[in-house]
């Protein structure tokens, strides 16, 4: 066994049963967790229609174009993977732990993995997830996907996910989590660590599609270095049970930067729980969260905490939330921790419906009342995301426009 | 093309039109003068048919339909357009987006009718977030150039607006009323005039705009009431040296 590992599953044997800080406790019992494996698919354009249809809608391409290469998980089973560039890996985060002795010393260091529950769980029964690395100075010509699929009803999904940027590299990933349509219920388990060396920029696109009884229980976090970027989007705009997490960035380098883009909306029987944190730990470190909340009638939690722990760090947190149903609730909680003097926070949330000024305007240039919601709502979303490439933010824009059509 | 008869209109309690008799003709151009709080901006949103102004008694009837109890877009798409002193911010809806919104049957050389509103710098900007005066102004005209409106209501065109963006402004008002001068290969100016069918209804505070925009009929609101009926000019001079209060006189 490799050196640290005894002590990790020992940590994890004891917080086996621990229930999580927020979120609903779920039973792990309820679900299955054994499935068949399926066999590698060499060329992923050899997928069902259906299946294509769904991986797209994730933003991730079965086509692979625009793409450097390509991860995909079903169920238990890693099923494809490429990549068409030197200096970039991908492979599944197993092989990886096994191929280098280093890969140790990553698993669990931004996570604690005795968190909770379903960090230990992760450890003790982890199935795959992706292992992606940017060799130093390395920049990817175009995004690397990946997408892990859930095709077996009532299956508990553990991977654990490592991504590193290594110094002066710029690696950017669109990835996609889905359930399949047959599927109605499952648990998805996503440990991601991500370490974004020296002067190293990355970005992290995150689409999820789950299913109305689908229970999510990511668990993330992130290094960031001197002078590294680090930018997050998230977006789940579809139905799903319970959904809790609260991905945290720690900047622990001069100059480094941390910015989160979330979009949430909680269609009727959804709960979401989701926030994002920054730990500003060295100078001139800066942070932006902000996060769009839709209900159409479930419950959206958007949380967001920056801590500045030294002087001369900036964080600035946003959270807008829409009602659009009658019912629903968005609960903002917006949360700025200054440890020190010399810290320079601020945050902005606000909550309401649509103003009716604001519709009338655009129904006087002859838009009914449908089209003119639609118009603000789309406006609403539309965040301008710094230092995101132009076919990512075509992508997202796209995956909104589809989610837009089923949902409102 | 616009017809108004006996208008009598509440906004909450109270009584802000109080029996409003007005027709436009087609190709017609008519200025509303009157202090502030007079109705002036109540009469044009009740055309438009904004919540929150309640038609208790009257009709309106443009095109030879009553629109009285119609909605705003059904409004909007019989040709009724409206330019507004302080249009809300759109957060995320682009100005292009929203030119193109203005016009859904027919794509709109969009570039082209902002460089002639010197806007084209604005197009990729969030609609009407922190635009000054001018360019309120400016964003309005491209949306209604674009909506391409038969009856053009305009809520003080000129208010906020330097003297060099009011030539354009006016420019393009002229030009949304057919009344913009120039030469025209197929037809004769006479022949143009004779046919224009375009027709205008604007607020003005200050008159200035009336140096740029030849208006056909004037009107003094007053505490709700139409008080006069005139040449644009004469009503404008006449305000400037008595003042509203003469227009009083004339109600009673």
């Amino acid at each position: 066994m490799k050196r640290g590992r005894a002590e990790k599953l020992q940590k994890a044997q004891k917080a086996a049963a621990k229930s999580a800080v927020i979120g609903e406790d779920l039973d792990l019992e309820k679900f299955i967790h054994e499935v068949p494996a399926r066999p590698y698919v060499k060329d992923l354009s050899t997928l069902t229609a259906a299946e294509k249809k769904q991986l797209l809608a994730s933003g991730v391409d079965p086509a692979g174009i625009e793409r450097t290469g390509s991860f995909l998980q079903m169920d238990h089973s890693v099923v494809h993977y490429d990549v068409q560039q030197e200096g970039l890996e991908i492979m599944s985060t197993d092989e990886a732990r096994e191929k280098y002795d280093w890969v140790e010393d990553y698993y669990w260091r931004a996570v604690a993995v005795d968190t909770d529950k379903y960090t230990a769980r992760a450890e003790l029964h982890q199935e795959h997830g992706y292992f992606i690395r940017a060799l130093p100075g390395v920049k990817t010509a175009f995004p690397l996907q990946a997408c892990l699929f859930t095709a077996q009803e009532g299956l508990a999904q553990e991977v654990h996910n490592l991504i590193i940027a290594e110094e002066g590299s710029e690696l950017h990933i669109i990835t996609g989590c889905v359930a399949s349509h047959q599927v109605k219920s499952g648990l998805h388990i996503g440990i991601s660590e991500f370490y974004v060396k020296k002067g190293a920029k990355l970005s992290f696109t995150m689409i999820h599609n789950w299913a109305e009884e689908f229970a999510v229980r990511p668990r993330s976090a992130t290094i960031v270095e001197e002078e590294g970027v680090f930018l997050s989007n998230y977006i789940c705009m579809r139905p799903v049970k319970s959904l809790q997490m609260y991905p945290t960035t720690y900047l622990t380098g001069s100059k480094a930067i941390a910015r989160y883009y979330t979009i949430l909306v909680a269609t009727p029987g959804s709960l979401l729980d989701v926030g994002s944190r920054v730990f500003l730990r060295a100078p001139e470190t800066k942070a932006e969260l902000i996060a769009r909340t839709i209900t159409t009638g479930g419950e959206a939690i958007n949380r967001g905490h920056i801590v500045g722990e030294v002087p001369e760090a900036k964080g600035h947190l946003e959270c807008h939330g829409l009602i659009l149903a009658p019912k629903g609730l968005i609960y903002a909680v917006p949360e700025l921790e200054g440890r020190v003097a010399g810290v320079d926070l601020s945050h902005e949330a606000a909550v309401g419906k649509i103003a009716q000024e604001e519709i009338e305007y655009l129904m006087a240039r002859g838009l009914s009342v449908r089209e003119a919601t639609a118009a603000i709502v789309r406006g609403f979303l539309n965040v301008d995301i710094i230092g995101l490439p132009k076919e990512l933010k075509a992508e997202l824009d796209k995956v909104i426009a589809a989610s837009e059509k089923e949902v409102f | 093309m616009l017809k108004v008869e006996n208008l009598w209109v509440n906004v909450g309690d109270k009584e802000v039109l109080k029996g409003i008799n007005l027709e436009i003709k087609p190709g017609e151009v008519h200025v509303l003068f009157g202090p502030n709080g007079s109705g002036k901006t109540s009469l044009l949103m009740t055309l438009m048919g904004f919540s929150g102004y309640q038609v208790t008694e009257g009709t309106i009837v443009f095109k030879g339909k009553d629109i009285t109890n119609l909605g705003i877009n059904e409004r909007a798409r019989l040709g009724l357009g409206m330019s507004f002193q302080r249009p809300p911010t759109i957060k995320g809806l682009k100005t292009r987006q929203m030119v193109a919104l203005c016009s859904p049957a027919k794509e709109v050389p969009l570039v082209e009718l902002a460089a002639r509103l010197k806007f084209q710098d604005f197009l990729e900007r969030d609609l009407n977030a922190g635009f000054s005066g001018g360019e309120l102004k400016r964003s309005e005209l491209l949306q209604l150039l674009a909506q391409n409106p038969d009856l053009v209501l305009l809520d003080e065109p000129e208010s906020g607006v330097d003297l060099e963006s009011i030539v354009l402004i006016g420019n393009v008002i002229n030009e949304l009323l057919e009344r913009e001068p120039g030469r025209n290969k197929e037809k004769s100016t006479r022949e143009r005039r004779n046919k224009r069918a375009k027709a205008g209804l604007l607020i003005t505070h200050t008159g200035y705009i009336l140096n740029y925009i030849d208006a056909d009929v004037g009107h003094v609101l007053f505490d709700g009431v139409l008080s006069c009926q005139g040449n644009p000019r004469e009503t404008l001079k006449c305000i400037q040296k008595m003042g509203y209060e003469e227009c009083l006189r004339c109600v009673v």
